[in-house]
């Protein structure tokens, strides 16, 4: 009876302390989401994300910033998302479970691992200094490609081995080639869960400050790019710069808050959209 | 003549279509080699540019030290040489040499010396002058560039050593700008990273286990269906933006409990990064603990024992490869943090001694200092040469996780 009563409230004490926990790691979430959304929902405003920003950036809006991250959006995945799905096909269709095969996915498991900075490092060395880009759209974009490239493979690769291999056997059994089953068959099943990862990775290069650094970013550049070799201002630059450096850290913090908002906003959305088109793929393979 | 009606001739509809598909699974090839290439390419780049740190001198430009042939020291390092300009040695004793004080000789001090007309209107005569002045006076040591050396010149070039292997990870000075020897000893910023991180996974890991046991074993699977979501968002946000977070909010809440002249310090540092870390290692740990297989847990149920003794006996020590991968795949993470660490750490980059100092690691000095120096000069390349160093951390680590989930496979 004694004991009974000791591994109950053992228990219990246990089961409440993580509770607690992981109550709380979820109160750090909301209050940092609540203290910015909080201070900065009142900057956010249509001139602020349609506006340039004015007087040593505590006036005005951000929408240079803007159009540079979305620059940089789409340069990274114009070149990560092809090189990346194709190479995810090519490891998981192609190649058996050969040395090439634990090579390349060795490979793609440092490079997923290798810190931000370093990429920034290799960004400058390769594409602004040696072939010669300068700090532009071009070498921030490719910087940024380099770093998602990871993780399309991975997702890619993901998405094909969750498709059953009865799929494709019934394609080689109607007399279908390899590249006409990927084509018709597992390409099409797995396109949902690739684009959740397309989605995830943009969210992912939105947000990298390293990267962008020393490859594209510019301080105060209150215009629009008009070629890939020129450079642009963007979000996470932008939110670091106004509130470590500058002489008006103190009034720009209104922008400074804004720029949070915008950029957990560019977080939060792009979740919510992965979130549905998996939840829309399960209910899908659910009622076939 | 016979390749031309091959080419006239139409190819069979067949071979055309075999030609396109070798084409594409080239393609498809040469992208997977691209991810390849590009580490091998990373690896080059890096470690060219920062290897090549250990073949210049300390000496700022084209400087040259110069010394009297009287004086028994002629060789000095880098250290040394701070020292004396910074006038913390002030007697040729400490460096090997006769008990003399020393005397400090630079451009500024020219005037005192010479005047206007000695040294002729295109300074012609000054290379001479400056060669007799320190030939005849023992206890001088001189820095200039080595344009105004005498080309037949009696006094003597100190020998200084290149940037060595040993004094740049065991140095403890960094002042990559210093003049006229430049100071690349890195020991203070990689302590200063692991510190920060090892702290921070020491924060993160009790929270993150409690956290992912309550997800995988006790919570509802409808809480679950609530905690999960929001843990990939925790996993999502910038790190840019917890950077921003731990300057308005911890940085002034530490200098304020503390009692701090300033809030940017360590711990600042190693709370953002506890805090960013938490997603890995809770989905990290969450994923080692769903693997442990039913018919164990319900072994042990079946036994008599409730649910916490089946965790505590069963489910964590099944798993615990699993949960030291993510501390490590945290710590990893944790090393290679730039932004936020470099918003709330205060940057100082000496040893650290406590938490609540500012202090400074490795990635936060290449993102400060990179946009400063100047392409290919020595401080560029010791910022690549601790580049080199991030990337070996990484990759050790990084093949150390693989390790032992490769050994949960096994077994």
């Amino acid at each position: 009876m004694q004991s009974d009563f000791k591994k109950i409230l053992s228990q219990s004490i246990a089961f409440w302390t993580f509770r607690i926990l992981s109550l709380a790691v979820m109160g750090i979430l909301f209050s940092i989401l609540g203290f910015i959304l909080v201070k900065g929902i009142g900057v956010v405003s249509w001139d602020f994300i349609t506006k340039m920003p004015e007087d040593g950036m505590t006036k005005g809006g951000i929408y240079p910033a803007i159009i540079g991250t979305l620059c940089l959006i789409a340069g990274s995945m114009l070149f990560a998302f092809p090189i990346g799905v194709m190479s995810g096909i090519y490891i998981f269709e192609y190649t058996k479970d050969s040395w090439y095969r634990r090579f390349v996915q060795l490979m793609t498991a440092n490079l997923a691992g290798v810190p931000s900075i370093v990429f920034g490092l290799f960004g400058m060395a390769l594409f602004v200094n040696k072939l010669g880009f300068g700090d532009s759209i071009l070498a921030g974009s490719l910087t940024l490609g380099l770093l998602a490239l990871p993780v399309v493979i991975r997702t890619t690769e993901e998405a094909l081995k969750a498709i059953e291999n009865s799929y494709r056997e019934a394609s080689y059994a109607l007399g279908a080639t390899k590249l006409q089953t990927i084509k018709r068959v597992t390409l099409p099943m797995a396109l949902p869960n690739i684009i959740t990862g397309l989605i995830l990775s943009i969210g992912r290069v939105s947000g990298e400050t390293a990267p962008i650094l020393f490859t594209v970013a510019a301080y105060f550049l209150p215009k629009l790019p008009t070629s890939v070799f020129d450079q642009v201002m963007a979000l996470p630059y932008h939110l670091y710069v106004i509130s470590t450096s500058g002489t008006n850290i103190a009034e720009s913090r209104g922008m400074a808050y804004g720029t949070a908002v915008i950029l957990i906003l560019i977080v939060l959305i792009l979740n919510i959209i992965a979130n549905i088109i998996r939840r829309f793929l399960t209910k899908k393979y659910k009622t076939n | 003549m016979r390749l031309l009606l091959v080419l006239v001739k139409p190819l069979p509809l067949t071979v055309i279509k075999k030609v396109i598909n070798k084409l594409i699974e080239g393609l498809l090839m040469l992208s997977s080699t691209i991810t390849t290439l590009t580490v091998l390419l990373i690896v080059l780049f890096l470690f060219k540019e920062g290897v090549s740190v250990f073949k210049e001198s300390p000496l700022e430009g084209e400087n040259v030290i110069v010394l009297s042939n009287q004086n028994k020291v002629s060789h000095l390092t880098s250290i040394d040489i701070k020292k004396i300009f910074d006038q913390e040695t002030t007697n040729w004793k400490a460096v090997g040499g006769a008990n003399d004080s020393i005397l400090l000789f630079t451009f500024n001090d020219l005037s005192n010396y010479f005047s206007e007309e000695e040294l002729g209107p295109e300074f012609e005569f000054l290379p001479h002058k400056m060669d007799s002045l320190i030939e005849a006076n023992p206890g001088m040591i001189a820095v200039f560039s080595k344009k105004y050396l005498d080309k037949n010149h009696k006094s003597k070039v100190a020998t200084i050593d290149n940037i060595s292997p040993k004094t740049f990870l065991l140095g403890k000075e960094w002042f990559p700008t210093a003049n006229p020897a430049v100071q690349l000893g890195v020991l203070p910023l990689i302590l200063g990273t692991l510190y920060v991180s090892i702290v921070a996974i020491l924060i993160a890991l009790p929270i993150g286990l409690a956290t992912a046991i309550y997800i995988a074993e006790v919570a509802h699977p409808k809480i679950r269906a609530i905690y999960k979501p929001v843990i990939e968002l925790l996993a999502g946000i910038p790190s840019v933006v917890y950077g921003f977070f731990g300057l308005i909010v911890i940085v002034p809440l530490i200098q304020k409990i503390f009692d701090l002249p300033v809030g940017e310090s360590g711990l600042a540092g190693a709370i953002v990064l506890a805090i960013m870390a938490l997603p890995t290692i809770i989905t990290v740990t969450e994923d080692a603990l769903r693997n442990t297989p039913r018919a164990m847990k319900e072994a042990s149920l079946a036994l008599g024992a409730t649910q916490w003794q089946t965790i505590y006996k069963v489910v964590i020590p099944y798993s615990a490869s699993g949960i030291s991968a993510a501390a490590i795949l945290g710590i990893g993470r944790a090393i290679g943090e730039t932004m936020a660490v470099l918003m709330v750490t205060g940057n100082a980059a000496v040893m650290p001694h406590s938490l609540l100092e500012p202090l400074r690691t490795i990635p936060a000095t290449i993102a400060a200092e990179l946009g400063e120096a100047p392409a290919n000069g020595i401080h560029y390349k010791a910022l690549f040469g601790l580049g080199c160093i991030l990337f070996i951390i990484t990759m050790v680590i990084n093949i150390w996780v693989e390790t032992i989930s490769k050994r949960r496979v096994n077994r």
